[in-house]
This record gives structure tokens, C-alpha cells and sequence, in this order.
């Protein structure tokens, strides 16, 4: 084991420049299509640095435990990578192939040097095949991760930019719903309502459901929970937008949604809203 | 015993409750209150619960049972000032309030309470003259 370490990691940093050549090769030819995307001196960089910091933490530590301290800037240059990478586009596959062709670099060179011993070099691709696998499999996790941020941040995005609450008049709110309506949204919906109900003093709410594709008994229900959650704060809610064939469905659907207030357009629900509060438009002069 | 005050303030009686709510203490406001309905003949009944943040079902269902009672006496009961987190709670939990009025400060729980009675704010006194 010793004798095989202190093998690998001479001919490592021996062999370095052809070693990196080769290894750099490998890679471009597997990222054939996204040359454009990562420059050439870049990736030789990046490169370089993770071979050196892999011989350093592996001359100084086991090559069994890559959580180990001394693998530290090793993880720490993978994981800029594949987070990088990850931003950028790059598949699984592209990503994760970068710690791999390292592999078929270096047996490549283990083959050159070994190839009259087989015992050696048996036990030499062993070692190495082992702690190379560990440090691909690690940069496939952080590439994950870095996915899993970007969808969560997207999502959070979304639910911010879906629920706008407008004030249309005094005390009068409007709260357009665009898109499909599930739990995770309605509860967003409901307490951004609820919040600007209280914050601007408002009495009246209008749903506005024009830009939600379907509904189905589910949304109704949600629908209801935020028309009774608005009245038990005081304020009262209509629903507008309802386009005939989601009445239909509504209907169909046996949905009872007669304790609530509800019209066709905005417009009417404006109007609702405005007499309601006992207010009126009118025209000065002809128009 | 704790209890809650009750302020008469001209034909209607105003609730403002400022402790956290437990059940001894929603029973002896209800006690109160009903006694003090008859006492004064009030109108209308204020619950202002602005400064509660927490609902369980029971206080929930009291508040109901307190509006219903006070029907019966002839008085109409507004809750108001309930906190958003309240309201989800109360949905969450079934609890709809349904008639009860509800408003959302205790200004516009009087603006209602006077156009149900139709009371002018003038006369808001009117009915302890006529007693």
C-alpha cells in the first residue's frame, strides 16, 4: 500500500506536463460540442491545480477518506467546477467525465511505466481507480447541489413574482392569480392577501382566477379557505374572472360557491367593490 | 380571578382582549358579557382581538357561541381585528364564524354595528335616554 502510493504520486508529479497534456486531450474530446464555453488556458489552469493539490493532500494523508482535512483544497477546487459547470449548463455526464478522464490519463501513463510488472501495476490502478471514483462521485453530489439551488431559487421566484397584491382604490385590493393554484401557492396567495388586507385597511378583495387554467374541486376548496379567511378578518372577497367554461366545471364539479361573491370580469367586480363601498364613477362631459 | 374588562360605550359594549385567551377565561367573559347585555340593554358587542396571535378551537368556537347567545338577546356581536395568522388557523381548523360580523379595527366594527342598528352617530346615546 505505502509502495503504492509513493509510486503513483512520484510519477504524478514527475510526469506532470505529459500527464495534464493527455488528460486535457481526453476531456476535450469528450466536451466536443462546448469547447466555446470553457477556455482552453482555463481549463489548463484549473487543471494544474487540481493536480497539484491532489499530490500534496495524497502524499500527506490515506487515500481512503477524501472527508479527510488534507483533501480539503482538492474538494474545494472540485466543488468550484462543478458548481460552475453546473451553472453553465454542462450535463451530468460532461461534469462528472472530468474527474474520469483523469483516470484514463493516468493509467494511460501507469501502463507506460508498469506494464512489464503487472503486480504493481495492478495494485497502482486499484489505489487510484478507488480514490478517483470517490472524488468523481463527490463532484456529481456538488453538481447536484448547485442544481437543487438553482431550481429552489426559481421556485421561490416564481411564488414571489405570482402574487402581486394591488390596491385599485381606497380599501379596495385586487389580487390576480396567474397560472395553476396548488396548496404550496394558495398559502403564499392567502397570507400575502391577509397581509395586505391589514396593511392597507382594505374591506374589499377581489380574486381575479383569469389566468388560472383549470379548476378543479382542490383549488375551489383553496378558493373558499381564503374568501373565509379574509371575512374572518373582515374584509369581504369577490372572485372575478370566471370564464364560462370554468363555471361549467365549477357547476359540474358540485362546488358550492354561493356564500361567495362572484362575476364574470374584473370589471364588474369593480364595480361590486364600488358600490360596496358606496362609491360611483362617473363621466365629466363627453368622452 | 383574571378577567377580562368591558367597556360600555354608548349603546354598544366593547371587548378588547390583551391576555392570552384560556378556556376559565372565555367562560367567565361570556358570563359577563351576557349578564351585561341584559343589564344594559346594549346593542352590539365589540370583540376587538387585535393583540391575540393565537387561536385554539375552543376559544374559536366561543367566540361563536358568545355571538349566537348574544343574538338571542337581541344584540349583534362583531369580531374585529383578527390577525392574518389567526384567520388561517381558524380556516385550517373548520371554524368559520358563520354569522358573526367581523371588521377589521374597531372603528369600522362601530360604522357597521351603527348601519346595522341604523344609528346615526348623533344618536349613538339614544337608547340609554329611552331606558
Amino acid at each position: 500500500m505505502e509502495m503504492a502510493k509513493a509510486n503513483t504520486i512520484r510519477l504524478m508529479s514527475e510526469k506532470m506536463d505529459e500527464l495534464l497534456q493527455h488528460w486535457i486531450e481526453l476531456h476535450l474530446t469528450n466536451l466536443s460540442l462546448r469547447k466555446d464555453m470553457i477556455g482552453n488556458e482555463n481549463l489548463y489552469r484549473q487543471s494544474k491545480d487540481f493536480i497539484e493539490a491532489f499530490v500534496q493532500a495524497a502524499d500527506g494523508a490515506d487515500l481512503e477518506d477524501i472527508n479527510r482535512v488534507e483533501w480539503t483544497s482538492v474538494r474545494k477546487i472540485l466543488a468550484e467546477i462543478s458548481t460552475n459547470r453546473s451553472r453553465q449548463g454542462y450535463s451530468p455526464s460532461e461534469t462528472a467525465s472530468y474527474v474520469f478522464t483523469l483516470k484514463e490519463a493516468l493509467f494511460r501513463l501507469l501502463q507506460k511505466e508498469y506494464g512489464l510488472q503487472p503486480d504493481i501495476l495492478i495494485q497502482e490502478t486499484l489505489t487510484i481507480s478507488k480514490i478517483l471514483d470517490k472524488l468523481g462521485l463527490y463532484t456529481f453530489e456538488t453538481y447536484s447541489k448547485a442544481r437543487e439551488e438553482v431550481i429552489y431559487r426559481q421556485q421561490q421566484e416564481m411564488l414571489e413574482l405570482s402574487t402581486p397584491v394591488i390596491r385599485l382604490w381606497d380599501g379596495i385590493l385586487a389580487l390576480p392569480l396567474i397560472g395553476t393554484l396548488d396548496s404550496g401557492r394558495t398559502q403564499v396567495v392567502m397570507e400575502n392577501l391577509l397581509r395586505g388586507i391589514l396593511s392597507t385597511n382594505s374591506d374589499v378583495a377581489i380574486l381575479d382566477i383569469s389566468g388560472v387554467p383549470t379548476v378543479d374541486t382542490l383549488v375551489a376548496q383553496h378558493i373558499i379557505k381564503t374568501v373565509s379567511a379574509a371575512r374572518l378578518m373582515g374584509a369581504e372577497c369577490i372572485i372575478s374572472g370566471i370564464r364560462p367554461e370554468i363555471a361549467q366545471t365549477i357547476v359540474q364539479l358540485g362546488v358550492d360557491l354561493s356564500m361567495v361573491k362572484t362575476r364574470a370580469t374584473l370589471a364588474g367586480a369593480l364595480k361590486l367593490a364600488l358600490d360596496m363601498r358606496k362609491l360611483t364613477i362617473v363621466q365629466i362631459g363627453k368622452a | 380571578m383574571e378577567r377580562i374588562p368591558i367597556i360600555k360605550m354608548g349603546p354598544f359594549l366593547l371587548v378588547t382582549i390583551q391576555v392570552d385567551m384560556h378556556d376559565r377565561l372565555v367562560m367567565a367573559l361570556q358570563e359577563d358579557l351576557t349578564e351585561l347585555v341584559s343589564a344594559t340593554g346594549a346593542r352590539g358587542v365589540l370583540i376587538d382581538i387585535s393583540s391575540l396571535d393565537m387561536v385554539d378551537s375552543y376559544i374559536g368556537r366561543m367566540l361563536g357561541g358568545i355571538a349566537s347567545i348574544t343574538s338571542l338577546m337581541n344584540a349583534y356581536t362583531v369580531v374585529v381585528g383578527m390577525q392574518p395568522a389567526v384567520a388561517i388557523t381558524m380556516v385550517e381548523l373548520g371554524i368559520s364564524l358563520q354569522g358573526v360580523m367581523t371588521a377589521l379595527n374597531v372603528e369600522k366594527g362601530m360604522d357597521l354595528l351603527r348601519a346595522t342598528l341604523m344609528i346615526s352617530p348623533d344618536q349613538d346615546h339614544g337608547i340609554d335616554r329611552e331606558e
